[in-house]
């Protein structure tokens, strides 16, 4: 038997040996398959950003005509679900318990005031604890008091208008739906947490149950090792992927307007570097434990807070931007985010794509020269 | 009783200590990521990347670009001068929004019709784009009002005064860092508890323990004390860098903020030490340990509010017990609540840990091979 042929056995027998091990423990297929369906499903549906109907506490201290038609305007606007009450005290009493978002007070000279060049100062108080949430308020408030201003202007006949108008264009993603951006993004947390759990403890787990040695023995090389272990998950990641993204675009109402074919091949780069990644750790490690201890810090929260998907990674210091540099979910999502919403846009996608292959082989070539043949 | 209890934790600290990868991996991480986290978490924008297109060539123009450069949070990258270079500089996210002067834009104004600037901004994250445009709106608010004074223009009958409570500057890393506090305590007592148990039944010493005079109890709490002493430590060394190092304010009292971490270890030792006695392998374990921690973090309202979620996601939300904490400690920072209005948040967090505990104890003797 020729030495190429001999090899190409060797690895069908690891790949099947694997595949085995994969069919008889159900919880690598859990992984690959339930588990991205399970939390996109779960976080697709439950995490947003959109404010909408945000309950605030309505105090008029003096009602009158000219309160109660901003009342009105407030309960025409979609993103307000006003409470009318009484008195400030009840009002300050709801925002501390959380059951209202702010409070708007019309002082009781608000009806005089308003008739007078100073003008009527509305008060508004937000909780600031959830500032993302308490600016949002503050922006669609601002915008309802000006559309009822212009109303007024306009039933008095006396037009009111800022010397300056803002027009904006938002481009990629009109309707601002957080759901747009927040699904692919999910998409990239999800695959990082599986490409490393599929393989963060194989290598570990010959190491410790002493099958190492077995093979040690045997005329497998190392690089055949590592195949054997790396071509089943990648399959199986591969499927994971796909499941994810026609979730994302069938279920979720994501537009995919990038080449499906280039997700398809950037997807398989990074799925490189996240199973490389775990098999660094498996291979660094030599413990389960370790392993399984460095995967959890390794892998979801860096994705989740450092990959730009849900925090700006512009407007973090410089030191913390260099950090975000290491992790591949970061050079992901801005690739998926693209495809997914801009289209091909090569000046984003060659570049990132180009820093994954690079730490694909890094990781998988680090693995290789960790992983020597040898008892310690 | 208690010394078998106190031999069992003095093992389990050994085998947690003894190596200096696990120590280490222990140990340094949540330090680390509190710093990382802390810088990264927070939804303010600064140094927005802009492009100017001006095509107005009077003062008015100027002046409100002169603005813009001004303000800390945008940093002007490019200079546009036709329409064909503003798509490439957006699709390459070489800059986040392009602000659009065109040439009547003086002429508007100085006759006093309304003068209209276009804004552009990459809607990838919907979020980012709407606070950038936020950003904008107020330097421009800024320009109305000092052109307004200038020219002694009517001010509007209307104008909305603006305070906030508890936050006064809505930096919105005060609202992440009680949040992360939550995350790596939640994340510490998870690597130590999820894998104690599965580990002993993977390398067999499980069964040599339950054939001990110990009783199922005893095994409880000598699994349960080391995860909750390192989560107390780990906790309360990062707090310590939350408040020196950060400056967030702790205005509640030590003894509620203490009261509630107990709770919620309790709770997430449980929950460990339900996931380790439900699993037979340490990858199992492992796995466990994901599946909870993922969801527990993504909706425990720690990024996006609880509110906005649809109402069957909110019932399962009340099975988290990061949820109660996050509230607890945000509360205690911010707020400064009295210990007796956060009843609300501490008895389910008590619950979720008598109750995962009591399974874990029955899975000990219940679930054998």
């Amino acid at each position: 038997m020729s030495a190429r042929g001999g090899a190409r056995m060797r690895l069908r027998g690891l790949v099947r040996k694997e595949f085995l091990q994969i069919v008889r423990d159900p919880s690598s297929i859990a992984i690959a398959f339930v588990m991205p369906v399970a939390l996109l499903l779960l976080f697709g549906y439950g995490l947003s950003l959109d404010v909408d109907r945000v309950p605030v506490a309505l105090v008029a201290e003096r009602p009158s005509a000219d309160t109660s038609d901003f009342a009105g305007s407030l309960e025409g606007s979609r993103y307000f679900a006003p409470i009318a009450m009484s008195a400030m005290p009840a009002a300050e009493q709801a925002l501390l318990d959380g059951r209202v978002d702010a409070i708007v007070r019309l002082r009781p000279d608000f009806a005089a005031r308003e008739r007078r060049s100073s003008g009527a100062p509305v008060q508004v108080i937000v909780n600031g604890i959830d500032a993302n949430t308490a600016r949002l308020v503050e922006g669609y408030m601002d915008g309802a008091t000006n559309a009822w201003l212009a109303r007024r202007a306009a039933e008095q006949g006396v037009p009111f208008e800022a010397p300056v108008e803002v027009e904006h264009r938002v481009w990629f993603n009109p309707d601002l739906r957080s759901r747009n951006f927040l699904v692919p993004g999910l998409v990239v947390v999800i695959m990082t947490l599986i490409g490393a759990l599929l393989t963060a403890m194989v290598m570990a787990r010959e190491w410790e149950r002493g099958t190492m040695e077995a093979l040690i023995v045997t005329p497998v090389s190392v690089g055949e090792i590592l195949l054997g272990k790396l071509i089943p998950y990648f399959v199986l990641g591969m499927g994971g992927m796909l499941l994810s993204v026609a979730m994302a675009t069938w279920l979720f109402d994501v537009p995919l307007t990038g080449s499906f074919w280039v997700l398809l091949l950037t997807s398989a780069v990074f799925l490189l570097v996240a199973l490389g990644m775990g098999l660094l750790i498996s291979s660094v490690a030599r413990s389960q434990f370790v392993a399984g201890q460095l995967a959890l810090i390794t892998t979801f929260l860096p994705a989740f807070l450092l990959s730009g998907f849900i925090f700006e990674i512009r407007s973090m210091p410089a030191v913390v931007q260099a950090i975000t540099q290491l992790f591949a979910a970061r050079y992901f999502v801005a690739i998926v985010t693209t495809l997914f919403l801009a289209g091909d846009i090569w000046s984003v996608i060659v570049p990132n794509t180009l820093v994954l292959a690079l730490m694909a082989v890094l990781f998988l070539g680090l693995t290789r020269l960790r992983t020597r043949k040898r008892l310690e | 009783m208690w010394s078998r209890i106190l031999a069992l934790v003095l093992k389990e600290f050994i085998t947690l200590l003894k190596e200096g990868k696990s120590r280490a991996v222990l140990i340094v991480p949540p330090l680390i990521q509190l710093l990382v986290f802390g810088y990264a978490a927070t939804y303010d924008l600064k140094h927005v990347p802009y492009a100017v297109y001006n095509e107005d060539p009077g003062p008015g123009g100027r002046r409100l670009v002169a603005m813009l450069r001004g303000s800390s949070s945008f940093d002007e990258v490019a200079t546009v001068t036709s329409i064909d270079q503003v798509a490439p500089l957006v699709d390459s996210r070489k800059v986040l929004l392009v602000l659009h002067v065109d040439s009547r834009f003086s002429r508007d104004l100085l006759a006093g019709r309304p003068a209209r600037v276009q804004v552009i901004v990459d809607g990838r994250n919907s979020n980012t784009a709407l606070i950038a445009v936020g950003y904008l709106r107020n330097i421009v608010a800024g320009f109305n009002r000092a052109w307004s004074d200038e020219r002694g223009l009517p001010a509007p009958p209307a104008a909305l005064e603006t305070r906030a409570w508890f936050n006064p500057n809505l930096e919105s890393r005060w609202f992440f860092l009680p949040g992360i506090i939550g995350i790596l305590t939640l994340l510490v007592t998870m690597v130590i508890t999820a894998m104690s148990v599965a580990r002993e039944r993977e390398q067999g010493t499980f069964d040599q323990l339950l054939v001990t005079p110990m009783r199922p109890v005893e095994i409880l709490l000598g699994k349960a004390l080391p995860g909750f002493i390192i989560g107390i430590l780990e906790a309360t060394a990062i707090t310590l860098i939350a408040v020196l190092w950060f400056g967030i304010p702790l205005l509640g009292s030590l003894a509620a903020l203490y009261l509630g971490l107990a709770l919620f270890l309790l709770s997430a030792v449980g929950i460990g030490l339900m996931i380790s006695a439900l699993a037979v392998t340490q990858q199992q374990g492992l796995l466990g340990a994901f599946l909870f921690m993922v969801p527990a973090v993504i909706l425990s309202g720690f990024a996006t509010p609880i509110a906005n979620m649809p109402a069957a996601i909110r019932l399962i939300t009340l099975l988290d017990p990061l949820r109660y904490f996050l509230v607890v400690l945000r509360e205690l920072f911010l707020e400064g609540t009295p210990v007796t209005a956060l009843v609300h948040q501490l008895w389910p967090m008590a619950l979720i840990g008598l109750a995962s505990m009591t399974l874990a104890g029955w899975l000990f003797r219940h679930r054998m091979y």
